[in-house]
């Protein structure tokens, strides 16, 4: 699977508060409204400006703090098609993972600015940066894991297999 | 070759020897949901077309916005307990108070694999158990099919060593572990915890350490099983749930610490991260505007009594408010039979119903512009207590009966005698 998109950047430590405040917990249940609040506490015109098949590139511990699954949920609703940062937070992580939004780890996230042009190639560990003309390699996720973002998540994954398929 | 706890847990609920790296299915003993988290679960599940949940206890707290501050969450609630009617699931309703609480007091049993669409699942870890939280679809998941995906975490080993000096508690141990590893200093691992330091805390004060694992990053925060377990689980008439779980003298860690307690002080986090911390002499001084008492962090009768003994007789500072929260109705009725809650509302404090609190930033206690609180609670972050204009201190319920007194941040200890 072949990604494409431009780039936002973010810094360290963007925890769930930033993604979906607590503020908005009446909203949970109504995630097209909650979307248009995404990220509104690192960047406020985040929600508004975003487009389809952006990506987001952030430095340490992406996600850190709850286990609300509709962090992910509002990001990928909001059209962005993948996540890089040096690290994630695990339970964001795995939330990613379960409804199908790619997430990847690399080293060299100071050498990619906003607005940057990345082509990302999940299953070869390859990010390109066809703006800068610099390629950037990561481990690719283990094969349980591309599987489940191969179907677009977990739901589907189990509706097609009926079980976990290890 | 020897295993350390998880991987000991691991394996029985893998049915078979697991390697930290692996990616497995594990059966779950224990499931639960919250208010947040539970709604999204339950549309997941239906979309399953599960009929019953599977595993022995499946709870559904509602707890963070209890009792509901606005239509919006009066209606998921009404989800929750309209889903508890049709498949078997518990509901823990307004009044009973905090999920982790209430299954360490009622449900977790050592060698549990307890799941939970909340992060701080992790407190149950103190009693033995893998407790981990995850997210929502993977409870309903946890739900509907009885087990669970998961990477065998790698383990950390906390040696915690020497004499736990006077003002000094489990809040300021795990602060300053957060505060030396960093808040991603554990991630993906497995907090293990071991030393001579465990046999001077009580099972309430190890509760507090594992709460916190997450904090670090880390998958789970486990403590090995001992007498003081089997206490705490006698005291609530569950002494046959007891067993021994301990990691194999030979098991191997990817790191082990060394924390000396002998010479910590009060510790005190700063905005806006855990990790940032620093030593109560460095915090000294700093006015607030809002003391929080309580949360699945503190909120136990232990921490109640602790901030009691010290506001016994006097009166908070006129500057700030005082909010108690007991963390469950146990805890709560306790608190009113020892007269507990009398005292902090002599000192001009308010005690809500047992639950989140304001912990969460939907109710009870919203911060307003430019206002700083010292909380109990166990998360500083930009925003988690419902305004991003607000500025959240996290310390010890000894230091947040203190500074209650003072209206400024104040090292507990001038008021231990």
């Amino acid at each position: 699977m072949i990604l494409k998109g431009k780039v936002w950047k973010f810094g360290d430590d963007i925890s769930t508060d930033h993604i979906a405040p607590g503020r908005y917990f009446h909203l949970r249940t109504n995630l097209p409204e909650l979307a248009k609040h995404v990220l509104e506490d690192a960047r406020e015109d985040f929600a508004s400006k975003v487009q389809k098949g952006d990506i987001i590139v952030a430095r340490r511990n992406f996600g850190l703090g709850s286990s609300r699954e509709h962090a992910p949920r509002i990001i990928k609703l909001a059209g962005v098609s993948a996540i890089i940062a040096n690290s994630f937070a695990r339970i964001f992580y795995r939330n990613a993972v379960n409804i199908g939004l790619p997430l990847i780890e690399i080293k060299e996230v100071d050498n990619i600015d906003e607005g940057d042009v990345l082509e990302i190639d999940l299953q070869n560990g390859i990010v390109r940066n066809t703006t800068k003309n610099e390629e950037y390699r990561f481990i690719p996720m283990p094969k349980f894991m591309l599987d489940v973002i191969g179907e677009g998540g977990i739901e589907n994954y189990i509706q097609k297999y009926g079980d976990y398929k290890l | 070759m020897g295993k350390t706890i998880a991987e000991k847990i691991l394996s029985v609920k893998a049915g078979k020897d697991v390697l930290p790296g692996e990616i497995i299915v594990a059966k779950v003993d224990l499931a639960l949901v919250q208010d947040g988290t539970g709604p999204l679960t339950v549309e997941v599940f239906d979309k399953f077309g599960f009929k019953k949940v599977k595993p022995s206890k499946s709870v559904l707290f509602i707890d963070h916005a209890a009792p509901s501050p606005r239509k919006e969450l009066s209606n998921a609630h009404n989800i929750l307990r309209d889903f508890s009617k049709r498949t078997d699931a518990m509901v823990s309703d307004v009044g009973e108070g905090v999920s982790h609480q209430i299954m360490a007091e009622r449900y977790v049993k050592p060698g549990d694999l307890l799941v939970g669409a909340d992060s701080h699942t992790c407190t149950g870890g103190a009693l033995g158990a893998f407790s981990t939280g995850m997210g929502s679809t993977d409870l309903a998941l946890a739900f509907g099919l009885g087990k669970v995906w998961l990477k065998v975490p790698e383990t950390f080993l906390f040696n915690l060593k020497g004499k736990l000096p006077k003002g000094v508690y489990s809040k300021d141990i795990i602060l300053h572990i957060i505060g030396k590893i960093g808040a991603d200093g554990a991630t993906y691992k497995a907090m293990e915890f071991t030393g001579e330091v465990l046999n001077q805390l009580t099972q309430e004060a190890r509760l507090t350490i594992s709460n916190m694992a997450v904090e670090a990053g880390a998958k789970v925060g486990l403590i090995p099983t001992d007498e003081t377990t089997r206490e705490y689980l006698k005291m609530r008439g569950r002494e046959e749930d007891f067993s021994e779980i301990k990691a194999d003298p030979d098991a191997k860690y990817e790191k082990v610490f060394d924390i000396d307690v002998s010479s910590l002080e009060p510790v005190v986090s700063f905005p806006h991260t855990v990790d940032n911390t620093r030593t109560i002499k460095e915090a000294e001084g700093i006015k607030v505007d809002q003391v929080f008492l309580g949360s699945c962090t503190n909120g136990r009768i232990e921490d109640l009594r602790i901030a009691a003994s010290i506001l016994k007789g006097k009166k908070k500072n006129k500057d700030l408010r005082l909010i108690i929260v007991p963390a469950s109705k146990e805890v709560y009725l306790q608190a009113l039979k020892e007269g507990l809650l009398e005292i902090f509302v002599e000192a001009g404090g308010t005690v809500m119903a047992p639950g989140c609190g304001p912990c969460v930033g939907v109710h009870e206690g919203v911060l307003g512009d430019g206002e700083k609180v010292l909380s109990t609670q166990n998360r500083n972050f930009l925003g988690r207590m419902g305004n991003p204009k607000g500025e959240i201190y996290l310390a010890s319920p000894a230091t947040a009966a203190a500074t209650a007194i003072e209206g400024v941040i104040t090292d507990p200890r001038k008021y231990l005698g």
